[in-house]
């Protein structure tokens, strides 16, 4: 993107640029709105939260006595008589990510301030989230059918089930509340108040196109999150 | 380089040009500052009392709301740490305290100081009042989310004081909270203790990260024309540097305590090794308890510089004001502090020596422990040749900052002591322990949070503390504090070890019984001293003399605004500018003996004022 235009201030390029930024007054990432610089450092924090679960995971599965179940047997689907490994996972996946594009394409409309088509997307996001959720609590009542417990399960090691949930379970929540949050926006630009600034339910701050892009940083997180849970729990 | 590219630069120089020599004139150019890149704050002003007391988002009322549900969980903290006190000291006189009373004592005790008095103290109370005036915002940049923020800390703070009131009573586990035996029926409070203390803990984390974000982006974003981050007072610095830790440290905390409740409610077997209690087999087996110690000491050893790193910034801009000096090394304090802060994380395993572990690894958290003296003696230093050769005030103020000197160094040195595998071994799980973090995170943070009380007070109130009943409050809690720590080092040579109920008669208690008497006098005494503060504060309020503007002559925007106590929106009409550091006391050549952040070089241009 092209630097925003400040007055009495002149960028420079690479190193020498980030230098000045920093040593400069009022604000250090130029022509950043306050939102979006805060949902980047929540992010950097929400990161620390998923290493940490992620990291114990490690731990657990490196240091269990009893086998590991094989994911490609445990995540797998009977589907028209055949076995085949990591279906439902490879659909969970595809729609997350497609979602993640919708949500970049609704940024860039919402920017142009094209309220119809920004809305659409977004409404199309929420629904990629939606569905992600859905398969998801399909493949808990799945594995739950099963057998699998957070406490224990049939396939080997007790851990395999306490990890599994409690990390999906987790990004789920996360996937959850953005699902939550794209409904209430796509709400919000089909009635235009991001076109007329009316000022927000709770906060009484004006409404502004940024919004959706700091929701679409939290939704590409969210992806991005699950891309390493899938090659952790499922790949391993 | 380029003319061109240096087009910033030669701005900033025109700033400050009086420097070159002080013989310059006057010129219009000198006094540029860039106009403002933001537009003005967009402020919700409340109407009822609900808005503008209650649920309000004027960034210094939930500074002090903060700051007052703090000292409430403190004077708990203080009256349990009587209480374990009193079984020491004279065990007969405390015929109503059993063992598992005891234990429930120390770990709430413990807990409340480190997380629920110090941290929210210096980052929701002195971080949400000073961060807005000292940078020149209007607000906090959310002040929506910061209102939010207070009440989650309120919310757990009511969880944790309702785990005092459930069956079983609150967890004794020690503030550590190690498993197995946390949640294992032995232990005081592994019912609904543990779990309210757990939850209280989550909801901590949840609110103060809204508060975090709001401190960190109000520094990055928010600061007012010509306020660059080299001009902030460092006790921004401070606690920007003490949040950025929180908010990476924290969610380790999180995780464990998300683990850990799935584990006492659930039955999952994160933490829990295959394990017999009175003689039965449990269902728990396969976990790792030294996982929960990893976790929570990468949470809890950031957290004691979450509660330093403050405390550093805070009397670093006393001692500059009531010794009338700029601050010794100011760049490398700020230096000092940030590498600090990102030692902080690769130290944490030095907690865990006695848990065992490869020789190598110790090895490594012993070097990385060691390093950090350094930029932490730099500090020391500096603030010993701030006051080197300065007009020093000895009012109380300045009396805490010297407190703070000494005991800090002495609660320092015993930490090089601690931070060797084969020194901490034997040490550790004694009172020499107890010593070294009380002295040094606990008595020397306090100190500095008394000086800033004594220097604050007259902004947030407009009235000037008592100085003979502050001298009072110092030396009673200086002397005793000292009297009760320094024997504890002594107790945990000869080997008294911590967090025990009763020593019956140990060998070793022949020379331990007098000295444990004598100790809790002092801790009976200086927790009284206290009051003493309280009384302060209501009788200043009620008759105290009016403090007018800026009664210390200090240089930073606090003391600068349109009214005093500030109201909502800091600085009345138009921001103020601003066109040096915070430090210029007694610069040679200037009227008075200090130059406010807002003065334009124009008008000092006979001065040799540093160019900042």
């Amino acid at each position: 993107m092209a630097d925003p235009k400040i007055e009495g201030y002149q960028f420079k390029p690479g190193f020498k640029g980030m230098a000045s930024d920093t040593g400069s007054d009022q604000t250090m990432f130029k022509g950043v709105h306050w939102g979006k610089a805060m949902m980047w450092i929540f992010l950097l924090s929400d990161t620390f939260v998923f290493s940490c679960f992620l990291i114990s995971y490690m731990k657990g599965r490196g240091s269990t006595l009893i086998d590991w179940p094989n994911p490609s047997e445990v995540f797998g689907l009977h589907v028209f008589g055949v076995d085949v490994p990591l279906l439902l996972i490879a659909i969970m996946t595809f729609v997350l990510i497609t979602s993640s594009g919708t949500m970049a394409l609704a940024v860039k409309y919402g920017y142009e301030k094209n309220r119809k088509m920004c809305g659409w997307l977004i409404l199309a996001t929420a629904i990629g989230g939606l569905t992600f959720v859905g398969m998801q609590a399909f493949e808990w009542s799945k594995l739950i059918h099963e057998g699998v417990r957070p406490w224990e399960n049939p396939f080997g090691a007790p851990q395999f089930g306490s990890f599994f949930f409690m990390i999906t379970g987790f990004h789920g929540t996360h996937v959850s509340i953005g699902v939550i949050f794209l409904f209430i926006y796509a709400y919000k630009v089909f009635a235009g108040h991001y076109d007329n600034k009316k000022r927000g339910w709770f906060t009484s701050m004006k409404g502004d196109y940024v919004e959706i892009e700091i929701l679409g940083l939290y939704w590409h997180f969210v992806d991005l999150v699950w891309v390493f849970i899938f090659a952790f729990f499922y790949l391993w | 380089m380029s003319e061109e590219q240096d087009n910033n630069k030669v701005v900033y120089q025109a700033q400050s040009s009086e420097t070159m020599g002080g013989s310059a004139s006057p010129s219009p150019d000198m006094d540029y500052v860039r106009p403002a890149e933001i537009p003005e704050q967009d402020l919700y002003h409340g109407h009822s009392f609900i808005t503008k007391w209650v649920f309000c988002q004027d960034a210094k009322v939930i500074g002090v709301q903060y700051f007052l549900t703090a000292v409430f969980t403190g004077i708990v903290g203080l009256i349990l740490s009587w209480l374990m006190r009193l079984q020491l000291g004279f065990p007969e006189a405390a015929g109503f305290m059993t063992a598992e009373h005891y234990y429930q004592f120390v770990t709430m005790h413990g807990m409340i100081m480190v997380v629920y008095f110090l941290t929210a103290l210096f980052l929701g109370g002195f971080g949400n009042y000073l961060i807005p005036l000292m940078v020149g915002a209007r607000d906090m940049v959310f002040p929506y989310v910061n209102m939010i923020s207070f009440w989650m800390f309120f919310i757990a703070v009511a969880v944790l004081m309702a785990s005092f009131f459930v069956p079983g009573g609150p967890t004794g586990a020690g503030w550590t909270l190690y498993p197995p035996q946390t949640i294992l029926e032995g232990t005081p409070g592994s019912g609904m203790g543990i779990l309210l203390m757990l939850i209280s803990l989550s909801l901590f984390v949840i609110g103060f990260t809204m508060g975090g974000l709001n401190y960190l982006i109000t520094v990055l974003q928010a600061r007012t024309r010509g306020m660059t981050l080299m001009r902030m007072p460092l006790t921004v610095w401070g606690i920007f540097t003490a949040t950025v830790l929180a908010m990476l440290a924290f969610p380790a905390l999180l995780v464990s305590a998300i683990m850990m409740t799935l584990d006492k409610i659930l039955g999952t077997s994160f933490f829990m090794p295959t394990i017999i209690q009175a003689g039965e087999v449990l269902e728990y087996g396969g976990g790792s308890p030294i996982l929960f110690q990893h976790l929570f000491w990468f949470f809890g050893h950031p957290e004691v510089y979450i509660v330093a790193l403050p405390a550093f910034g805070i009397v670093s801009d006393l001692i500059s004001v009531h010794s009338r000096k700029n601050i010794f090394g100011y760049r490398m304090m700020v230096w000092a502090i940030v590498g600090i802060g990102a030692l902080s994380f690769f130290v944490w395993a030095h907690h865990m020596y006695v848990s065992g572990m490869n020789p190598w690894f110790g090895f490594f958290f012993a070097t990385t422990t060691l390093i950090i003296a350094v930029p932490t003696a730099m500090k020391v230093y500096n603030w010993i040749l701030t006051l080197w050769r300065g007009n020093i005030r000895l009012n109380t103020v300045m009396l805490w900052c010297l407190g703070f000197i000494v005991t800090f160094v002495n609660g320092g040195i015993t930490g090089i002591f601690l931070g060797n595998v084969s020194v901490d071994v034997p040490l550790s799980d004694t009172y020499f322990v107890i010593a070294h973090f009380h002295m040094v995170m606990g008595i020397a943070p306090l100190m500095v949070i008394m000086g800033a009380v004594y220097h604050w007070f007259p902004l947030v109130s407009g009235k000037m503390l008592d100085e003979g009943l502050g001298k009072w409050h110092f030396w009673i809690t200086f002397l005793g504090a000292y009297s009760i720590y320094f024997p504890m080092h002594y107790l945990g040579f000869i080997g008294v070890p911590r967090r025990y109920f009763e020593m019956y008669d140990s060998p070793y208690m022949a020379s331990a019984t007098g000295m444990n008497e004598f100790i809790s006098m002092a801790a009976f005494i200086v927790g009284a001293a206290q009051f003493i503060l309280i009384y302060n504060i209501i009788k200043t309020l009620k008759t105290g003399k009016k403090a007018g503007q800026n009664p210390w002559k200090a240089n930073s925007l606090e003391w600068y605004t349109s009214t005093v106590p500030p109201e909502h929106g800091n600085f009345g009409e138009r921001l103020p500018v601003v066109h040096r550091w915070p430090y210029d006391f007694s610069v040679p050549g200037a009227k008075e003996d200090f130059i406010p952040q807002t003065t334009p070089p124009s008008e000092v241009v006979h001065t040799k004022v540093e160019k900042t």
